[in-house]
């Protein structure tokens, strides 16, 4: 698989060598700065998500990649530099403007309802495509009922797609934490997103969970053409995965490319990933 | 799988000789019934005769217009689902061969499988499948197409010998008026002597061997077994056994065509058990293996029931365990007894049937292994009207099955309407009987070493016929019975057999041919024993650790010490007492090669793999350091590695001194 052919120094869109088609930037950071009081979370940031990739954010610990993934999705406004999505400067947005304007996430410790199935879990991630009122979604009439098999069947679509019909019906407290994992991204999935952010998926996860995982992601990325950024811990799962990776540490980018270039990079390899070895 | 062609109407269905005809049959009398169900995206999908028919038919039509001629081979890759049932009719209608192929296999495996049948055309279902084609792709000189099912994942590769299984069908479909005449033409001429199917032997000893089957083979065994058990067409089954196992090509193609009852396929291999509580099927068929581990979940789960609840079960279950199997055998029982049992009904056994999707099985079957007689009573005390068959891929499954009213677990029936059986001098059973098989593809050597001339198949099973009652009983596999240091009878399968009777034991290989001494590895059941660890406040973090532990090895120790005395009692056999034994540190594993696909142990593997082992038990060593690789389901190996404790068990009576 060679999905690190990406290029960089573009602005049009280009088809990698498997075929996808890589769009323009959907989404700029321009010189993001964020602060907590005096601790700098990050500093002086710029990179782009380009349509149609799989972009990846890695660091160390305490490398301020989940404040980046908060600052994309909104949750965080920056107090120096801004955001363009879609060619607009992003203002700050309630969640569920964010949820409307197509960018949906799964989080690093799960944030599922624990006591709700795994069906019902996946069904609040259609809430943004459900029209009608409460009322007539409690009585279940007209077409409370018609949009409610509609989007069931866009449910079982994911369910099958992420192949957890066995536990379709089961607690998502009572699964193990790869499906919990699983039951997430499916959630995210029905909101049918444009943008995912995906914050640390492989984490905690054995090996065949990381490997189902990876392709999952893949799949959502060429099947749906969803554009994805995704952090993560697991350097070998990265590269692997990404078209192009930004590297941060302390709060700062100290590297961003391709896979391979990124690999290469010594101030990455100062600071993450050690020494190489070939 | 003739829609339009009104000369092949026939009223009398046993003029019929091959299963296209057959179906054929079905379209034309019963077009809008139910043939075939598959749960998908959480809804039962239902196909009529009539629209399964054409489905087939365009699927065939694809194949012939890609260039599938008569007596080429078609291996088909995938989980039960109704696409690769047509699919294998779909290959008989050209007049090709299905082989059907088990879809866990590693890619080595099919590769030897597929080079042996030259397969030209392969049906898969997804990427998982097609990978493992296209890993071995370089030594497969005959391949031409893959079919594959499921597109996902599958956008970047090459296409040029691939296609989905839709394009192959719209192709059938466009050029139908060119090849429409041509395979009905086909289909008329196909006899009952030709091909009907090529299915692999699981191969306990060497490499697997393409038994072929006729459609006389096939259908004159399905015409004989279900009329042996008034199976009829509101009937139904869950496909849920491997596609390439000869049993579920009997069930799911050879009865299902020739009753006409509907295949129903689960959702996904994790989602049997609840897709089997939904159809709630009449006629139903699972190994020892499952009927243990649906005991063994139900007591478990009783376990952590309230006391009345335990109460309650435990005084029914009592009461079925003294009446339950008469009333099913239809013997005479007080009319006390029958109101206390229909208040258990109502309490106990209807809501666990229901729970178990057992409620409306009419004929259940059990083959394989031996199940053991308090599973087998179980079962049956509910009502559920569970026998044995004994059976091979080389017979088309059925050789002697239990009629109603004569089931006990330690026989395995009377001959199948057809069959004849004989016991030779040496205690092996023979058969001749409708299904016997054709040949061993490729392999005439072998074929005349089990098929003699006048039609005698071996079995490779010792046992024999009970004078009285004229069941055949089963001893052990006659190549493995053999004789100890001091003569005694040595026959491994009969003590591993009643080892795997406790639930905390999964899998159990005896050792002592030509030795003093019977030694065995013991695998335990995880579940079983993690669940009894749990309640007793023994910690432990993976199978390794749970497998040495010395409370385990007691309980265990326990166990064969309970079976060494049972087996002294038997004075053929009472040398077959285990006196030394050790839990392994893994579980044994087809991937890995100690197990057939169907999970039979292959011993000769085994022997060879943990020698060291072998030699410690014999060797008089308390523990033994090993290092074992292991292949992981992704195809990379790695390594496991353990000291394993050895023990010492109590033999209860010895005829001989041994060490």
């Amino acid at each position: 698989m060679s999905r690190k052919t990406a290029k960089t120094d573009t602005k049009d869109s280009y088809v990698t060598a498997d075929g996808r088609t890589i769009g323009p930037a959907v989404m700029e950071m321009q010189n993001i700065t964020l602060r907590f009081g005096g601790v700098i979370a990050i500093q002086d940031i710029s990179f782009d998500i380009r349509e149609g990739e799989v972009r990846a954010i890695i660091g160390p610990n305490g490398a301020g990649k989940s404040s980046m993934l908060n600052v994309i999705n909104g949750f965080y406004h920056p107090q120096e530099g801004q955001i363009l999505y879609k060619g607009e400067v992003r203002k700050p947005l309630k969640p569920y403007e964010i949820a409307h304007q197509g960018i949906a996430r799964t989080f690093q410790n799960i944030a599922l309802f624990k006591g709700m199935s795994t069906l019902d879990n996946i069904m609040t991630g259609r809430l943004t495509h459900m029209k009608t009122g409460m009322l007539s979604q409690a009585l279940w009439w007209g077409r409370a009922q018609k949009e409610e098999v509609e989007n069931r069947a866009f449910v079982e679509r994911i369910i099958d797609f992420l192949e957890i019909q066995s536990i379709r019906k089961v607690p998502v407290g009572r699964l193990p934490y790869g499906l919990q994992k699983r039951v997430e991204l499916g959630r995210a999935l029905a909101a049918e997103p444009s943008l995912l952010l995906l914050d640390e998926p492989m984490a905690g996860m054995n090996v065949e969970e990381k490997e189902d995982m990876s392709r999952f992601i893949l799949d959502v990325n060429e099947e749906f053409g969803t554009t994805i950024a995704l952090i993560e811990h697991d350097m070998s799962v990265v590269m692997d995965l990404a078209d192009r990776v930004v590297v941060m540490d302390y709060g700062k980018k100290i590297g961003d490319g391709t896979p391979d270039e990124v690999r290469s990079n010594q101030a990455v390899i100062d600071a993450y990933l050690g020494v190489s070895h070939d | 799988m003739i829609s339009d062609a009104s000369s092949l109407i026939v009223a009398d269905k046993a003029a019929l000789d091959t299963v296209p005809k057959l179906i054929a049959h079905h379209i034309q009398t019963r077009p809008s019934e139910t043939a075939y169900r598959e749960k998908e995206f959480g809804i039962w999908q239902s196909w009529t005769w009539q629209e399964a028919g054409e489905e087939m038919r365009a699927l065939a039509m694809g194949m012939m217009g890609r260039g599938l001629k008569a007596g080429d081979h078609v291996a088909i890759i995938g989980r039960n689902r109704p696409y690769f049932y047509w699919a294998m009719v779909a290959c008989q209608s050209v007049g090709a061969i299905p082989v059907p192929i088990y879809q866990d296999s590693v890619a080595s495996e099919m590769a030897y499988v597929l080079n042996h049948c030259s397969a030209r055309f392969i049906v898969a279902e997804n990427q998982e499948q097609v990978d493992k084609v296209l890993e071995v792709q370089d030594q497969l000189e005959n391949l031409e197409q893959v079919i594959y099912l499921d597109p996902r994942g599958m956008r970047k590769y090459d296409h040029t010998r691939l296609t989905t299984y839709r394009d192959i069908q719209a192709e059938g479909r466009a050029n139908a008026d060119k090849i429409s005449v041509q395979m009905d033409r086909i289909i008329a001429k196909t006899t009952g002597q030709d091909a009907c199917a090529m299915l692999y032997t699981s191969g306990t000893t060497g490499r697997p061997k393409g038994v072929v089957l006729s459609h006389d083979n096939v259908i004159k065994t399905s015409q004989a077994s279900s009329e042996f058990d008034h199976l009829v067409a509101a009937d139904s089954v869950l496909a849920y056994l491997p596609m390439a196992w000869v049993g579920d090509f009997i069930f799911s193609i050879g009865q299902a065509s020739w009753c006409g009852f509907c295949v129903n396929c689960p959702e996904s291999t994790d989602t049997m058990q609840q897709d089997l509580r939904e159809i709630g099927p009449t006629y139903f068929f699972a190994p020892p293996r499952y009927f243990e581990q649906v005991l063994t979940t139900v007591l478990i789960r009783m376990e952590d029931a309230g006391t009345l609840k335990q109460k309650i079960f435990r005084h029914f279950m009592d009461f079925a365990a003294e009446v339950g199997g008469d009333m099913l055998d239809g013997k005479p029982v007080g009319l006390l007894d029958r109101l206390k049992y229909a208040l258990g009904n109502l309490l106990v056994y209807g809501p666990l049937k229901n729970t178990l999707g057992l409620s409306r099985v009419r004929v259940g079957y059990t083959a394989g292994e031996a199940i053991g007689p308090e599973i087998f009573d179980f079962y049956r005390s509910l009502g559920i009207n569970l026998k044995q068959l004994y059976g091979q891929t080389e017979a088309s499954v059925f050789i002697t099955q239990q009629p109603d009213g004569e089931v006990r677990s330690d026989t395995v029936g009377v001959p199948t309407p057809g069959v004849e059986i004989k016991i030779n001098e040496d205690g092996e059973v023979f058969y001749r009987s409708p299904g016997s098989f054709v040949e061993y593809y490729k392999n005439k050597e072998s074929t005349e070493k089990t098929k003699d001339k006048q039609g005698w198949v071996a079995t490779g099973d010792a046992g024999f016929l009970e004078k009285d009652s004229g069941h055949l009983r089963i001893i052990d596999r006659a190549a493995d019975v053999g004789k100890m240091k001091d003569g005694a009878l040595f026959a491994p399968k009969y003590v591993e057999n009643k080892l795997k009777f406790y639930p905390s034991i999964l899998e159990a290989v005896v050792f002592g041919a030509g030795k003093d001494m019977c030694t065995a590895f013991i695998n335990i059941d995880l579940q079983a024993v993690g669940n009894w660890a749990e309640r007793n406040n023994i910690a432990y973090s993976s199978y390794q650790e749970l497998a040495g532990n010395a409370h385990v090895y007691q309980m265990v120790q326990g166990h064969i010490n309970e079976v060494n005395r049972d087996i002294a009692s038997d004075e053929m056999l009472s040398g077959c007492q285990i006196h030394r034994f050790l839990i392994l540190h893994k579980e044994l594993d087809a991937d890995d090669g100690e197990l057939t696909r169907t999970r039979k142990i292959r011993r000769r593997v085994i022997q060879d793999r943990f020698k060291d082992l072998i030699d410690a038990l014999y060797g008089g060593k308390t523990e033994i350091f090993v290092k074992t690789p292991v292949i992981y389901e992704d195809g990379t190996s790695g390594s496991i590695s353990a000291t394993l404790k050895i023990e010492d068990a109590s033999v209860a009576f010895v005829k001989e001194t041994a060490a």
